[in-house]
């Protein structure tokens, strides 16, 4: 009921908002895609996995929508759309298959050496990625049409926001899955889980590639809105804000991470009109708060106060 | 293939430098068990520190062989000041927490001092390069050396070996060794852990603010240098397998020569050399060169 509450509050905010305030769509449609993106770090930090690596997932939506864009000239939305999840997920399950061998700060690390090959790359291949300069994104059609800018952000940012909810609503079944209640149990004890007869090879392969779809689809929502890649998208700090934004959030429910997005990027608005030197310094005081003061994230905060009303 | 033997040289002084940050990362973690992002922040910070000291008393006409005592006393400076402040307000709260909450804790100390640095030093680079200039180039059988980085390589060499006696040889050094070992038990015994603890932090602290220094008169300092250091910091340590100080020296030697090779076979691929050294290390030994998944020692 409450969980309920909040998000209707939170949807009916995402259509409100943006339409009162239109320069807030932008913010708002970055919400969405770093919000995808933290819900798949979310996913792993469950089973107690943490990786300093899934930029690399956004970094991939957002450069296969900027090749097929401006490469090989595939200017439709939605094979966009569709092709960045496709090209992240089997990304995401070839560097899985052997991510799900190491746990703890091996895995960290791990993907942080994965992430930093592929931003490598992206900075060197210049003929194919366009090295530090990054790709330009073209407005694309959408079912055919051609739109005018503004229309194509509406789109995107309500779209997305459809795309949120339907995603958000599979990624809940799935954690209330047995699949995905074995995250947990794979941070308390995988022997255990092993002994169960259940494959913890497997719930880790499934989740890691899930998450790298969901990172991608992210980074193709971030490509689209701002209509410039550049490799930094691949680079650990960004990998790192995606951690940030799942703890800030909390990792308790699928609205956590959307949470924590909705606050880094409404932080980052404010503090690039009124302490633009300071954004950083603001982020890291504030998650130390969070980690500090409020273990089960900004979400937990909207739970406890909930819950203090209902009783 | 004259040019091999000069660029071993430069891929060596560059491991000379990475393992500085390297050793440090190794030594906390081994003792604190905390995985230390914002140690890529310290190694920024001491560069910014020594040049800062450096161009105030070169302008002042002192000569260039006092760069030498101010590359070293720049890092203690940072060590005394930070070290023990940061591990007594924010480090000693995450022992025990699960990895993410302290790679998270040491990340927003990172984000918290990449805004600092630029309030306090501002955006530009910084240069100071006497003690390059003052040592000067050697000639050996028609071959160019930079004097300074054969100092790093030297450098490096006496800090494994003084790390070697600190750890063995003294009483700091044989209380850091019991605390690692088994903290309960130390601290039953007798040894004051939190002191242990805040020690081989600043310790560390002072390893990765000294390859800052050392690194600041080749190269120059400007933002960004902390994020760059950590990374290769993190592969460099976890090659070697965490926790082990030899395992650190001998991956930033692969590594640096690594580099070289990289840059002799195909340029472009030279900065990720470190990493995929270290996924063809990972893969086959998964706790890295030395490290054994049972008993860790250092």
């Amino acid at each position: 009921m409450r969980h309920a509450l909040v998000l209707i509050v939170l949807v009916a905010g995402f259509l409100a908002v943006p339409a009162a305030f239109p320069w807030l769509a932008f913010v708002f449609t970055l919400v969405i895609a770093k919000g995808f993106a933290a819900l798949g770090v979310a996913i792993l930090l469950r089973a107690g996995l943490i990786s300093i690596g899934h930029a690399l997932f956004y970094a991939i939506g957002a450069y296969t929508v900027g090749f097929l864009s401006s490469r090989a000239g595939v200017d439709l939305f939605l094979p966009q759309l569709l092709a960045a999840a496709l090209v992240s997920g089997v990304l995401g399950l070839l560097v899985g298959l052997f991510m799900v061998r190491y746990r703890g700060i091996f895995f960290a690390m791990l993907n942080l050496a994965v992430s930093m090959v592929g931003y490598t790359l992206l900075a060197k291949l210049y003929s194919l990625t366009g090295g530090t300069d990054g790709l330009s994104i073209a407005t694309p059609r959408v079912l055919g049409m051609t739109l005018t800018r503004e229309a194509f952000e509406s789109v995107l940012l309500y779209g997305g926001l459809a795309l949120a909810i339907v995603l958000g609503f599979l990624a809940h079944r799935y954690l209330k899955s047995p699949m995905g209640e074995a995250l947990a149990a794979v941070e308390s004890n995988e022997i255990r889980l092993e002994y169960l007869g259940v494959s913890v090879p497997r719930v880790l392969l499934f989740a890691y590639v899930g998450s790298a779809v969901l990172a991608g689809v992210g980074g193709a929502i971030h490509a689209l809105a701002i209509g410039h890649i550049t490799p930094d998208l691949a680079y650990w700090t960004t990998s790192g804000q995606l951690v940030l934004v799942a703890v800030l959030g909390g990792i308790g429910g699928v609205v956590g991470p959307f949470v924590g997005a909705l606050f880094l990027e409404s932080v980052r608005a404010a503090a690039a009109i009124w302490a633009p030197d300071v954004w950083n310094l603001i982020i890291g005081a504030g998650l130390l708060i969070v980690i500090f003061f409020l273990p089960r994230g900004l979400y937990g905060l909207i739970e406890r106060t909930g819950g203090r009303a209902k009783r | 293939m004259d040019f091999i033997l000069p660029m071993l040289v430069d891929g060596l002084a560059a491991s000379a430098l990475i393992f500085f940050i390297a050793v440090g990362l190794t030594l906390v973690f081994s003792v604190l068990r905390v995985l230390n992002v914002a140690h890529g922040s310290f190694y920024a910070i001491g560069a910014y520190v020594a040049v800062v000291i450096g161009g105030f008393v070169m302008s002042a006409g002192a000569s260039p062989w006092l760069s030498f005592p101010i590359l070293i006393l720049s890092a203690a400076l940072v060590a005394a000041l930070l070290g023990p402040a940061i591990e007594r307000t924010f480090i000693r709260f995450t022992y025990g927490k699960p990895e993410a909450v302290q790679i998270l804790v040491t990340f927003a100390l990172f984000l918290i001092f990449e805004d600092l640095q630029k309030l306090i030093f501002g955006v530009q680079a910084y240069y100071q390069d006497a003690a390059v200039s003052v040592l000067g180039i050697s000639d050996i059988g028609g071959i160019i050396y930079l004097n300074y980085q054969l100092l790093l390589i030297a450098l490096a060499v006496v800090v494994v070996v003084a790390l070697r006696v600190m750890l063995h040889h003294t009483r700091l050094g044989k209380m850091i060794t019991a605390v690692v070992a088994d903290p309960e038990v130390s601290a039953t015994l007798g040894i004051d852990t939190r002191r242990v603890y805040a020690a081989a932090f600043t310790i560390g602290v002072f390893l990765a603010a000294l390859g800052g220094a050392l690194a600041s008169p080749n190269s120059g300092v400007a933002p960004g240098l902390g994020a760059e250091a950590i990374v290769l910091g993190f592969a460099v340590a976890a090659i070697g397998g965490l926790g082990q100080i030899e395992g650190a020296a001998l991956a930033a030697i692969i590594v640096g020569i690594a580099r070289v090779v990289a840059i002799y076979q195909m340029p472009q691929l030279e900065p990720v050399a470190p990493y995929l050294v270290m996924l063809a290390v990972l893969l086959v030994r998964p706790y890295g060169l030395f490290g054994a998944a049972t008993a860790r020692r250092i």
